[in-house]
């Protein structure tokens, strides 16, 4: 008998995630005083799958009667919740985050279908970060004694949050947690293209006993939006485009409404020749394409110093060509869809103005499926600090890549933007590491890894990312008053 | 002179090594990656008590897994001690499955060169084509890194026509960056193939170590064109984990490597485990595990 030898071909074949994992209802009403209830001068859109492009459910968008109504909801049940025990208003957020963590399946599922995020992403991250904010600010509800070194304090009232649409269930869970421990009343506002997590969310706060009218949610699109910062709130927590948190602040100047703000960025990552390369590369992968870049701290701006430049492009390239884009619901997509027709313009035309101011663009090439809004992961070499897409937040996969010469120099180009949001320092050299982050002008600066988030981390930026701390001990500060 | 690491970042190496294992392999890419992972396997017995019985028993599995599903390939080959190997030789004879025999002192590697060198010569008068040696770790851990280079080159010269592995026991490495440094050691003094473990140290091959190497491979590759394999031995006892190993050399290296040529896995219980899981995948459900013949 002589061997067996036939010539295999090995590739992956199709896991996707099951849709039954999800039952959505065709409709949803609005989420207010702990009821549904219809928008009395809103009106219903459909929320689509931007992989597909297909239906998948009605909403309710709220109008300007409707926030007004939200708000009241929230306003009747401050008292009560500001004077609920911190013991217990710990309990409801643990109850919270528990079924959070139960319905974890089907909020994947979700939040994949209406956001074209890879279902690897929403099952291993934006799932169970959200469930471990309401764990940790569970525990600070009746520590904020401590949280706050003694000062008297107390609740703001009534908080209006507006999330983005890119982490549309983690986004909150980041504003209702911390708002909740602190003893405030929240109205939240989903972002247009992503309200069905946060809709689910309402289903688990109605299961979850929390007294009516804590939590309110009215998906809508930015004219809710506007409608709610102005309203009778008395704190504002705004995350998405530079552009909408300064008309935010405009809005709110001169009054006693707090704000935060969490807005774009452009944020540096930075490699220098002693690091690790391999893991590095790793880390420009995960900084940009996680989320297909729609991360307001993506690392879309790579300084390399220039004596590894080449090596790392090249790797870097390489491992872009690995890179799995494709239907999201798929366990092993790496890269999924586009969220929306606008933000793929948006993206189409910032890569059209790099490619005229003479940068050197590299697209992967790779089949993308015919419906739906897609965009293959790119960088762009050859490109000059001036240009449009080394200074304008892209917010999507695509990397602009420099080079530097030495620490100083990384440190001026990091810095050399309006933004200052994140950055990544890539070194196996500790002294280094610690002097180059503590130079740059960014809220949050990770060494030797990127795009990690915790809930007791503090997040947030400088210049026009924003202002206030989200996470942790300091992301209670802009929940209450102190007295 | 002081040795230079090239910097490998644990945490990182780790995660990604565990973000590959969290592929999910179904259906027609499970049944063919068991194929692919049966065909890769050096079967291998090394244990004082093996017998001439025991190994032509071996070698039987090793052409014929399974009668009962003649698809099931061949085995790449059977990794015995040099004093069976003509036992192997014999019974292998005509059956395209290679005859690999470890040497040079294995496990440990303390013996003198010139006892490593004769019993290198030895296995391979006796039939085997490829030998599988360890590094001497006690000159690499010293530092002697040029000690650790010539017993190589003397190995390989030593093995004449036959394919040189070589085991870096990275249970006893210090870090990563050792990995990745002693595994370019040995590619430059004339390894074939670089193997991970002895399979006798605490750890085998941990996707982490197997990552690290098969890095080193590629970047080798990349400058000088010159194909070195990978044999993740120690510790591959189940499917998962041989799946694991396919996606960690197709995600690196790429499909070209996705050959016996140039990735084995060094195992003795992953046999059975390959062949229950086909069986699975074949008729719906798991057999019993005596349903598969012990060796």
């Amino acid at each position: 008998m002589t061997a067996t030898r036939t010539k295999l071909h090995w590739d992956y074949a199709p896991a996707p995630e099951s849709r039954d994992a999800a039952t959505l209802k065709p409709s949803y009403d609005l989420f207010i005083g702990g009821a549904w209830s219809a928008p009395t001068d809103g009106t219903r859109i459909k929320t689509i799958n931007p992989a597909t492009e297909e239906e998948l459910a009605e909403v309710a968008f709220a109008g300007p009667g409707d926030v007004a109504r939200a708000v009241e909801a929230a306003r009747a049940a401050a008292p009560g919740w500001a004077a609920t025990a911190p013991l217990e208003r710990g309990k409801y957020l643990f109850r919270i985050a528990r079924l959070i963590q139960e319905r974890a399946r089907e909020l994947a599922v979700v939040e994949t279908l209406d956001g074209g995020k890879p279902i690897r992403e929403s099952r291993d991250v934006d799932i169970p970060l959200a469930a471990a904010h309401f764990f940790s600010y569970a525990g600070w509800a009746d520590k904020l004694d401590y949280a706050l070194a003694g000062r008297a304090h107390a609740p703001r009232g009534v908080v209006g949050q507006v999330v983005p649409w890119n982490f549309p269930l983690l986004m909150a869970a980041w504003k209702l947690a911390p708002a909740l421990a602190c003893g405030n009343t929240a109205v939240l506002k989903p972002a247009e293209t992503t309200p069905l997590t946060a809709l689910l969310l309402a289903e688990i706060v109605q299961e979850s006993g929390l007294p009516d009218g804590v939590i309110n949610i009215i998906p809508g699109d930015g004219s809710a939006g506007a409608a709610l910062v102005r309203s009778n709130v008395d704190k504002v927590a705004f995350t998405g485009s530079t552009a909408v948190g300064k008309e935010i602040q405009r809005a709110l100047a001169g009054t006693d409404v707090g704000l935060t703000l969490e807005l774009g960025g452009k944020s540096a990552n930075i490699l220098f020749e002693d690091a690790a390369l391999d893991q590095a590369v790793e880390g420009i992968i995960e900084g940009i394409f996680f989320n297909q870049g729609h991360v307001c701290c993506a690392g879309s701006r790579l300084l390399l110093q220039e004596s590894v430049a080449e090596e790392v492009v090249r790797k870097l390239w390489a491992r872009m060509e690995r890179l799995r884009v494709g239907d999201p619901l798929d366990k092993n997509t790496d890269v999924g869809a586009i969220n929306s027709a606008e933000q793929l313009a948006r993206i189409s035309e910032l890569v059209e103005a790099g490619e005229r101011e003479g940068a050197t663009r590299r697209s992967i090439t790779c089949a993308l499926p015919e419906t739906g809004y897609w965009f293959p992961p790119t960088l762009f070499l050859d490109v000059a600090p001036a240009n449009r897409i080394t200074v304008e937040e892209i917010f999507g996969p695509v990397v602009s890549v420099m080079t530097f010469r030495t620490p100083k120099e990384a440190v001026e180009r990091a810095n050399n933007s309006a933004y200052g949001l994140a950055a990544g320092v890539w070194t196996d050299n500790g002294a280094k590491a610690f002097e180059v982050a503590s130079a740059l002008r960014a809220g949050v600066v990770w060494q030797n890894t990127y795009n990690k988030f915790d809930p007791t981390a503090a997040f947030g930026g400088y210049k026009e990312s924003g202002f206030g701390r989200e996470g942790g001990p300091a992301g209670l500060l802009p929940y209450v008053r102190l007295t | 002179m002081s040795r230079s690491l090239i910097p490998v970042s644990r945490i990182g190496v780790e995660e990604r090594a565990a973000a590959l294992g969290r592929r999910s392999i179904k259906t027609t890419a499970k049944r063919q990656g068991i194929l692919l992972a049966t065909s890769m396997i050096d079967l291998t017995t090394l244990e004082g008590a093996d017998t001439p019985g025991k190994v032509r028993h071996l070698c039987a599995k090793a052409v014929c897994p399974d009668p009962a599903r003649p698809e099931i390939p061949s085995v790449a080959a059977v990794c015995v001690y040099p004093s069976l190997v003509a036992v192997a030789r014999e019974a292998l004879e005509g059956t395209g499955v290679k005859v690999a025999s470890v040497a040079t002192g294995f496990p440990s590697g303390q013996t003198s060169l010139a006892v490593k060198v004769e019993e290198t010569r030895d296995a391979v008068a006796a039939g085997a084509t490829e030998i599988d040696m360890v590094i001497s770790r006690e000159a690499y851990l010293a530092g002697d890194d040029a000690r650790v280079a010539h017993e190589i080159q003397a190995v390989k010269e030593a093995c004449g026509s036959a394919h040189l592995k070589v085991i870096l026991e990275t249970a006893e490495l210090p870090t990563y960056a050792h990995v990745r440094h002693a595994s370019q050691l040995a590619i430059d003094a004339g390894a074939d193939v670089i193997k991970t473990s002895t399979g006798k140290a605490s750890q085998g091959a941990t996707p982490g170590v197997v990552l690290v190497m098969l890095e080193t491979v590629r970047d080798h590759f990349e400058r000088t064109r010159q194909v070195v394999g990978v044999k993740a031995a120690g510790g591959v006892s189940t499917t998962k984990a041989a799946l694991h190993m396919l996606v960690l050399v197709k995600e690196t290296l790429g499909d070209e490597w996705l050959t016996p040529d140039r990735f084995r896995i060094g195992a003795s219980s992953l046999l059975n485990d390959l062949l229950l899981q086909y069986a699975k995948l074949d008729g719906g459900h798991y057999g019993r595990p005596e349903d598969f013949s012990k060796e």
